[in-house]
């Protein structure tokens, strides 16, 4: 049988310490990425404070698990959608998230953006894009 | 008597932060804690609700803060930053404990 290669995208929705939805999240786009299918992450809602920088949680005794969406990039998974209006609604903006990248093999490695800020109405149609939304 | 209530749940997600400010009277103390500090950042759409409770005292617990990469500079003005054990004093102090779960 041919190889059908998919569009996936994860919407993530939640705050990362107060639940355990934004972790498992991470877990499961490592593990899906892989089998090489064309996935994407969007952010919105809660879900934008996964990727703020500075987060410090030696106070809490929890693992921070922030660092490893900086190794994203190294799996194939470097489309990153972030809603605008959710980053407003929270008083953040692009300047309060982590600096994500990739490199671009075909570019001499060139290192790129992996978050792209998208408006609502934009994060609507990647949505209707896709072939398999998971949600989290 | 006088009240503490806490709220731990994201302000943006759950009704708990507007059902407390909703029912914390004059003379009462609020604190944020866990998902509940995201209401104590400057510039969101929870800042005008902190602003308009009158005679209300708010706190925000630093550990939770600090793990969710919100510097004391990115808190509403007027909100105390405490410690874990400046939770516990705000509880001794206060005649009973209201929580918004």
């Amino acid at each position: 049988m041919a190889e059908q290669i998919k569009n996936f995208l994860y919407l993530n929705r939640r705050a990362p310490y107060g639940t355990i939805y934004a972790w498992e999240s991470l877990e499961v786009v490592l593990i899906g990425a892989a089998f090489d299918q064309k996935v994407s992450l969007a952010f919105l809602d809660d879900g934008v404070f996964q990727i703020v920088k500075g987060q410090d949680t030696k106070g809490v005794e929890m693992k921070n698990f922030s660092p490893t969406y900086s190794a994203l990039g190294d799996y194939d998974v470097n489309q990153l959608y972030v809603e605008r209006e959710s980053l407003e609604e929270r008083g953040l903006s692009i300047d309060d998230l982590m600096h994500l990248t990739w490199e671009d093999e075909d570019e001499d490695w060139a290192e790129k953006d992996s978050i792209r800020v998208v408006s609502r109405a934009e994060l609507a149609r990647i949505i209707e894009q896709q072939d398999v939304v998971f949600s989290f | 008597m006088s009240e503490l209530h806490t709220v731990n749940k994201s302000p943006f997600e759950k009704s708990s932060f507007d059902s407390c400010m909703e029912h914390a009277l004059e003379g009462s103390a609020v604190l944020l804690y866990e998902d509940g500090v995201y209401a104590a950042i400057k510039g969101s759409a929870a800042e005008g609700k902190v602003k308009m409770a009158q005679g209300v005292k708010f706190y925000a617990l630093g550990p939770d803060l600090r793990a969710r990469g919100l510097s004391d500079e990115r808190v509403t003005d007027g909100i105390e930053i405490v410690d874990y054990a400046g939770f516990v004093d705000l509880a001794a102090e206060h005649d009973k404990v209201v929580a918004w779960v």
